[in-house]
């Protein structure tokens, strides 16, 4: 399953949500808003790295050059995917759910 | 890959018609298929062709209308959304007596069916959001 | 010829009533999907169990109290509305804050039997994963 999450995790608690439903093995990729849960020293920076150990955690590309996060201030082991990444991902799981 | 997207909310307050469409058209140069684009809740707002954003930015509207064209792609506005929102076609405003139209080129109006029909005919549905 | 096909749709429900319109329009694309004869059923987490709170009364907001509508979903043939227990125990709600929502069953007889099914975060997951098709209001 992929799951995606547009909505920033000090704003609201989709991503919050959407960790405590997915299983092991399932894709997560934060898009818009949500890519600021990928940045390291931040009050989720745990809730993400757990994810991370079990799932697979992507941040969107252009929506992190958009808002001037350098890759360098990602927590470790989240992808990053472009738009073209982001159709190959929805391709490769059988559904997706759109933590809005 | 059949998709099925649908679009939840209007132009420029959310990023959700940006992003839709940024994955409609990768998928599209990708090969894939798009089935259908439906605009629901203010989604539906992304379907009047009287929007005239600054232009240095872009014209989320008529990209729409532009891809739906080069693609052949289905827009579909949901009826009951966009009759509480004043999104209208010209059989819809002599209908509801209205004195004008304004659904963008390339979007058309109809049922809440057209998105279950999606979800049933496309091999994955996508929602952008709020 | 072939067989129609047939769906799990989920409708996953995350908002409080009246201060959005998501989930009265949600409710509106559960009815109207019943008539695809598709696999359908709702889950409600987060605020979402707020708008099976009974006892609404909308009168002094002005704005239409769509709370009766959920009666309808048994009509629909969507019997099964998942709880998530969590989200009513962090509301301080219980099962007995909510509409006693019924459907009556073709298979026992027509009796009349409880909509609402009240799970746990873990059995929510697992639903989850049986679905189709998945979207959230």
């Amino acid at each position: 399953m992929l799951h995606t999450i547009n909505k920033s995790p000090f704003e609201k608690n989709s991503l919050e949500s959407c960790l405590r439903l997915a299983k092991p093995g399932h894709d997560i990729l934060l898009i818009e808003d949500a890519v600021y849960a990928a940045t390291s020293g931040t009050i989720v920076s745990e809730l993400v790295e757990a994810a991370v150990k079990d799932k697979n955690v992507y941040a969107l590309g252009p929506d992190l050059a958009s808002r001037g996060i350098d890759e360098a201030r990602l927590l470790k082991g989240i992808g990053i995917v472009n738009y073209e990444g982001f159709v190959d991902l929805a391709v490769k799981n059988d559904k997706v759910q759109s933590w809005l | 890959m059949k998709f099925a997207l649908m679009v939840s909310e209007g132009p420029y307050t959310h990023q959700s018609s940006d992003t839709a469409w940024q994955f409609a058209k990768a998928a599209l140069e990708s090969g894939h298929e798009i089935f259908r684009v439906f605009f629901y809740h203010d989604g539906v707002n992304n379907g009047t062709r009287f929007t005239a954003p600054p232009q240095d930015d872009r014209h989320i509207v008529n990209r729409w209308s532009e891809l739906a064209e080069e693609y052949g792609l289905d827009l579909v506005v949901c009826v009951a959304a966009a009759q509480r929102r004043g999104i209208i076609d010209a059989d819809e405003a002599k209908r509801h007596g209205k004195d004008g139209d304004n659904i963008a080129p390339g979007f058309r109006i109809s049922g809440l069916g057209q998105l279950i029909e999606a979800g049933i005919e496309a091999d994955r549905l996508l929602q952008f959001g709020d | 010829m072939s067989e129609p096909t047939v769906k799990r749709f989920m409708y996953i429900n995350r908002r409080a009533p009246y201060g959005t319109v998501y989930s009265v329009e949600g409710l509106e694309v559960a009815l109207i999907g019943a008539a695809f004869e598709q696999d359908v059923c709702m889950a409600f987490i987060d605020d979402g169990v707020y708008q099976l709170k009974k006892d609404q009364d909308t009168s002094a907001t002005g704005i239409k109290n769509f709370s009766p509508a959920y009666r309808a979903l048994g009509d629909y043939d969507v019997t099964r509305l998942y709880v998530e227990r969590e989200s009513l125990q962090a509301r301080g709600l219980t099962e007995d804050d909510l509409m006693a929502l019924t459907y009556e069953d073709e298979d026992d007889d027509w009796a009349e039997k409880p909509s609402i099914r009240l799970v746990s975060r873990e059995e929510l997951s697992g639903l989850v994963d049986q679905q189709d098709v998945i979207l959230h209001f």
